[in-house]
């Protein structure tokens, strides 16, 4: 009381004296202007807010504007329609059909002789190698494939549409213009009036590009697909799932429920926050080092990068099942201990499956980021150049965002196009899963 | 043999121990549950426990201990001109394993080597149906002892709930032993480095250019391993990027907590943790692919010289990886400025931007110095952005213009492609790994310090 009292006394002593102020005036001009200064400021902070919010949006649209605008035509690929003569002699010379035989014969140079006979007027050798250029190293197995199919076309002459080599198929897309100078393209000016000659003839089409779908990897971008790649994320997402969701929620529920409030308990908690924010990169280090110099496993195998990013994303899973399993009231524990429950019957019967949904989004959430994860399955040799589509987690293997990177790397025009592409189906993929587990919240969120 | 086909075999096992142990329980019931200590499924689950796990605990210690002592084997028969030169071993093994997988018709190589090729095939083959043969005995094992120990007065459920609660306690061990795991393997390769190269060179050598003899007769020079550049390098990236993020991120979560209607948060937010989900790898490519090359061009218009790997292009889409990440946790630590210090302000006839400069922001100041630390912390452990969109080459430059190189680059480029464990070219990426992980490892620790000691206690 005292205090407050001789706080007052302070005051009006300080009034009394000399600065014995005047009333204010509400309405001077002075406090208009003040006010006016003030709320412009008012105005000018909330514009700064909401240009930055719109700076962030902005750039997210330009993110996804330039990944569609350069990668949308990867889904459609260039053919060539030419005159294809099935010659017995070259596929078949002693008339077996024997499929061992057939599968051994040079249909390139079907391919070869269809590009000299649509185009007689081309002689010299350096000229017919350009020709060859315009149809793609793959349409051979096409051929092949189709006369294994069918052998009563040998000996014909078909039309047949073939697929058209990176170069031309940027020429027709209209990423390489005639307009430039002739030195800085990959095409010359006879090349371009080859095409333009099939073009004018109907014989050049799009088409969709089922192979970006279907393929592996491969060094010819007409001939590179996705499905190696997706195979490969799908046993390294598999190895991840399987490991870190059955040890994240028993350690959760542990931590959660049962351990003692102790030192040791408090180091494992601070420790798996830490372990969130370490950079992923050197989880890769550790699975370089563990993995691979200790126990030796298999480079560039599935099962390694799924151990290493399922370290990754335990944390995650820890943390989001932690939340999940703390969100079930108290008064469902004490229910089930007062009917003569265990506490692990309690938790397996009642608080488990209550908090399964938040467990669920948690886990889904940490797998999206294990999907969209590069660098540490750099450092376990998932970058190697992979054809083949890999058939057991054993099996050396590359990921849909290291095959990104390695496209990005490549040097031909066609590859922006494919990683482009390769890009959105990425992003399709992560926008499903998270869509899931928003669908999953929304559906089983519960209030108590 | 596949590690999928034995997996379900151990399944198979366990479920079948599960019926048995089951069946013996109600045998011994006689009808009457009553007469058991615990339920059935309790008599089951413990026969199933104690058949499957020792067999999948030998089996994981079989897998992680195969390659090294099967390698161990092979490398005691080989003669000692090849053992005793590290490059010529690491070729016969490799030959040596591909002989042994039927893949090496035309590969010209020593008689040993095709010998130890032979035996390390037959190795193999040992190795599985031992393994196949203990792992059958262990589970059988398991489960004639536990079958035998069945009685109805038997506490099963308390020995299976015992169990259960040691394999949580092991699961919660897991994220101790992986931190142990970072530390030993960075510890240990980096100490292997700083036996060949002083410390001291490394944490303050001024110049970064990790080319090392290959073979000894080379000219070539020793190889310098300065940390110095690539530390700039990360810290000059990692500054610009803040100087995008830290305002945008700061302002974007003000006024999606204080201004936002709430139909327009309800589309700005989730549009904004959509740049937060977006693989790093994508934001490498847009950096390198679309704002390296503008930024390059608008510098000519200018008649400004910018590098087309420069430090801004990485910096500024680094910035706009992290913007979401800034403005979700200072957005959280501003939402718990309690209402009674606006209610009092805003009594006092301040605005409501006075009101968050002067009351909100001092009260959240701590949270968000904590929020900008972790994101520096991202920052500087973010790899794939400066991989695609930043140099290789360690400029020690402060330009933004110019190229630089990260720590997190120099790591990727040493350890991709063929790597030999004895040359510290290769070791040197373990050391910087060491350095990064204890840089940001400080970062989250101070962080969190400074959010606990300087956060207001409201009641």
């Amino acid at each position: 009381m005292t205090d407050m009292a001789s706080l007052m006394e302070d005051r009006a002593a300080g009034s009394d004296a000399a600065n014995m102020r005047k009333p204010v005036d509400w309405d001077s001009a002075d406090i208009a202007r003040n006010v006016k200064k003030r709320y412009a400021a008012e105005r000018r902070f909330k514009a700064y807010g909401l240009a930055a919010i719109l700076l962030a949006l902005a750039a997210l649209l330009m993110l996804g504007y330039s990944i569609v605008s350069k990668g949308y035509s990867a889904f459609v690929q260039t053919y060539v329609q030419l005159e294809v003569t099935f010659d017995p002699a070259t596929i078949d010379p002693d008339g077996t059909r024997d499929p061992a035989v057939i599968g051994r014969a040079n249909f390139d140079a079907l391919i070869k002789e269809a590009l000299r006979k649509r185009f007689p007027d081309v002689t010299s050798r350096s000229e017919k190698r350009k020709l060859y250029d315009i149809v793609s190293s793959g349409a051979a197995y096409d051929l092949r494939e189709r006369v294994m199919e069918n052998p009563s076309l040998i000996g014909q002459t078909r039309k047949v549409w073939l697929i058209a080599g990176d170069d031309f198929d940027m020429l027709n897309k209209g990423y390489i213009s005639a307009d430039t100078k002739e030195s800085s393209r990959r095409l010359d000016d006879d090349q371009i009036s080859w095409f333009q000659s099939l073009t004018d003839s109907g014989a050049i089409e799009k088409r969709f590009h089922t192979r970006f779908f279907t393929n592996g990897d491969s060094r010819e971008p007409e001939l590179a697909g996705i499905w190696g790649a997706a195979v490969g994320s799908f046993y390294t997402l598999a190895v991840t799932l399987i490991l870190s969701f059955p040890i994240g929620v028993a350690a959760a529920i542990y931590l959660e429920e049962f351990a003692p409030k102790n030192r040791l308990t408090q180091i494992i908690e601070v420790n798996i926050n830490n372990l969130a924010a370490v950079p992923s990169i050197v989880f890769g280090l550790l699975g370089l080092e563990l993995y691979l110099n200790v126990m030796h496993l298999p480079r560039s195998a599935p099962v390694v990068g799924g151990l290493t990013l399922a370290l990754m994303t335990l944390p995650t899973i820890i943390i989001a099942a932690r939340a999940a399993i703390k969100a079930v009231p108290p008064s469902i524990r004490q229910a089930a201990l007062g009917l003569g429950a265990s506490p692990v019957q309690t938790v397996s019967h009642h608080v488990l499956p209550l908090a399964m949904p938040g467990i669920l989004t948690g886990t889904i959430i940490g797998m999206a980021q294990a999907l969209g994860e590069t660098a540490p399955l750099l450092m376990i040799g998932m970058v190697a150049f992979i054809v083949d589509i890999p058939g057991s987690a054993m099996d050396a293997a590359t990921v849909l965002p290291v095959q990104i990177y390695l496209w990005a790397d490549s040097p031909e025009r066609a590859f922006v196009e494919k990683t482009s592409a390769a890009i959105m189906v990425l992003l399709a993929f992560l926008i499903l899963m998270n869509g899931l587990a928003v669908f999953l919240r929304k559906k089983f969120e519960r209030k108590w | 043999m596949s590690l999928t086909f034995l997996l379900l075999g151990i399944a198979l096992l366990s479920a079948l121990s599960f019926v048995f142990g089951r069946q013996r329980a109600i045998a011994l019931s006689g009808g009457r549950y009553s007469n058991l200590h615990s339920l059935p499924v309790h008599y089951g689950t413990y026969t199933a426990l104690w058949c499957g796990l020792p067999a999948l605990a030998l089996l994981f210690v079989w897998y992680a201990l195969q390659g090294s002592v099967v390698q161990a084997l092979i490398i005691s028969d080989l003669p000692a001109d090849i053992t005793s030169d590290p490059g010529k071993l690491s070729l016969a093994l490799n030959a040596i394993s591909l002989i042994a997988a039927d893949n090496a018709a035309h590969l010209d190589v020593a008689p040993e080597v095709v010998e130890a090729g032979q035996r390390l095939a037959t190795l193999h083959t040992i190795s599985n149906i031992a393994l196949i043969v203990v792992l059958l005995s262990v589970a059988l094992l398991g489960l004639a002892l536990s079958y035998r120990r069945i009685f109805a007065d038997m506490r099963a459920r308390n020995n299976v709930e015992r169990i259960v609660r040691y394999l949580m306690i092991g699961c919660s061990a897991i994220a101790i032993l992986s931190t142990l795991g970072i530390v030993f393997s960075l510890l240990f390769e980096a100490l292997h480095f700083f036996s060949k190269i002083s410390p001291v060179d490394f944490l303050f050598g001024l110049e970064w250019s990790p080319q090392t003899a290959i073979r000894a007769d080379q000219v070539a020079s020793e190889g310098a391993f300065g940390m110095i550049p690539l530390f700039a390098g990360t810290l000059l990236i990692t500054f610009i990027a803040m100087l995008v993020a830290v305002p945008v991120g700061l302002f974007s979560a003000i006024y999606m907590g204080e201004y936002a209607s709430s139909t327009f948060r309800a589309w700005a937010k989730p549009a904004l943790e959509i740049l937060a989900g977006v693989p790093t790898v994508v934001y490498g490519f847009f950096a390198a692919l679309t704002v390296a090359p503008f930024l390059r061009d608008s510098g000519a218009v200018l008649g400004l010289s910018v590098s087309s790997e420069s430090a801004l292009a990485a910096g500024l889409v680094m910035g706009i990886m992290i913007i979401p990440f800034v403005s979700s946790l200072s957005d959280d630590v501003m939402s718990q400025v309690p209402q009674a210090l606006r209610d009092g302000s805003y009594g006092l006839g301040a605005t409501k931007s006075e009101t968050i400069r002067l009351v909100i922001f001092p009260a959240a100041l701590p949270g968000i110095v904590g929020a900008i630390l972790l994101a520096v912390s991202r920052a500087i452990g973010e790899t794939m952005i400066v991989v695609m969109a930043a140099g290789l080459a360690a400029n020690l430059t402060a330009n933004p213009l110019n190229a630089v190189t990260t720590v997190t680059v120099q790591i990727v480029t040493l350890l991709v492609g063929d790597q030999e464990f004895d040359s510290a070219k290769t070791l040197s990426a373990f050391a910087l790994g060491l350095v990064l992980f204890l840089v940001t490892l400080g970062l989250n620790v101070f962080a969190l310090k400074v959010v606990q000691k300087y956060r207001e206690k409201y009641d």
